[in-house]
């Protein structure tokens, strides 16, 4: 699961990163710092496993107000 | 100490300021009843404190997994039935993750840990928080986070404005929080959160007694909850 900051929701750790990048002379635009949770589940049907996955992101991995997610399923 | 005046004051891992909750709450006439986190049910109390600290070590989000602790179930289905529920700090953000209060709380704009007395203003002095409060009234009471930053979006915003649920705004740039809030109450009236730490401003040698003025107003509404039901 990727979860980021939405768009136009203050992200001060993304501006932090965005000024140093600059500083060391990268031309950069907006910066915005998500998180990644990487998590393993036994499942056979890839539907069923990212339904399962969109809960767990509902419920507690994003905060919907502030943060948008994606899901990507790999298999082990 | 009294009996009658049983307030609760939930202890999560991690947790820092239950002890001068419990300790300020205690000075002003209320009988503290600390309760750890994993206990299912509240014991026979009339108010609810969720105290300041770091809940789960502020992983993923501060509050977001304190928000699954069993005492927060007890804490919803005592607030369901209108029970006073005050969060400070660490317990405010635990009540806006689990959907009892309004927004949610986001890193601090400065991105530093921001530690000092603030200035606030009641916006609202008719809340069961405020009562002892006048309407406009400035107070001093320190606030100590990172994630202090309030967010609402402005439709939410709009609303809690005009349903007067925005209780207390910093009167001094703080954290970046959308309308300088500092404190919302919840639609029924019964569940409030602040960000700065009452229970640090309760004696003038601590710099500032006015975060007494809150407690003590929640220990009017906890005295006033056992009076009906001792009379129901």
């Amino acid at each position: 699961m990727l979860v980021r900051p939405k768009q136009g929701i203050l992200d001060p750790q993304g501006q932090a990163v965005e000024e140093a990048l600059r500083h060391l002379g990268f031309q950069v635009g907006h910066a915005r710092v998500g998180r990644l949770v990487d998590l393993e589940l036994e499942a056979t049907d890839p539907a069923g496993a990212r339904a399962e996955v969109e809960r767990m992101c509902a419920q507690l991995l994003a905060n919907p107000l502030i943060e948008s997610y994606e899901i990507e399923l790999e298999d082990a | 100490m009294n009996e009658m005046l049983r307030i609760a004051v939930v202890v999560f891992p991690g947790s820092n300021d239950d002890g001068d909750a419990a300790w300020a709450l205690g000075a002003l006439g209320a009988d503290p009843v600390l309760v750890w986190h994993a206990e299912p049910e509240l014991p026979e109390v009339a108010a609810v404190v969720l105290p300041g600290g770091f809940s789960y070590g502020d992983y993923l989000r501060c509050g977001a997994i304190a928000r699954f602790s069993p005492a927060l179930g007890a804490v919803a289905r005592f607030a369901a039935d209108g029970g006073p529920v005050l969060g400070i700090c660490n317990g405010f953000q635990i009540l806006c993750e689990a959907g009892l209060l309004p927004g949610v709380l986001r890193p601090n704009a400065s991105l530093s840990f921001t530690c000092r007395d603030v200035r606030l203003t009641v916006e609202n002095a008719d809340t069961l928080f405020t009562a002892r409060c006048e309407p406009g009234q400035e107070l001093t009471i320190p606030v100590k986070n990172g994630e202090g930053c309030w967010f609402a979006d402005p439709a939410l915003y709009e609303e809690l404005e005009s349903r007067r649920q925005i209780v207390l705004r910093y009167a001094e740039a703080v954290n970046g929080s959308i309308g300088d809030v500092a404190g919302v109450v919840n639609e029924a009236g019964n569940v409030m959160g602040l960000m700065p730490h009452p229970e640090h401003a309760v004696d003038p040698l601590l710099g500032s007694a006015d975060g007494a003025l809150l407690l003590a107003s929640l220990v009017d509404a906890a005295r006033d909850r056992s009076a009906a039901a001792v009379r129901a």
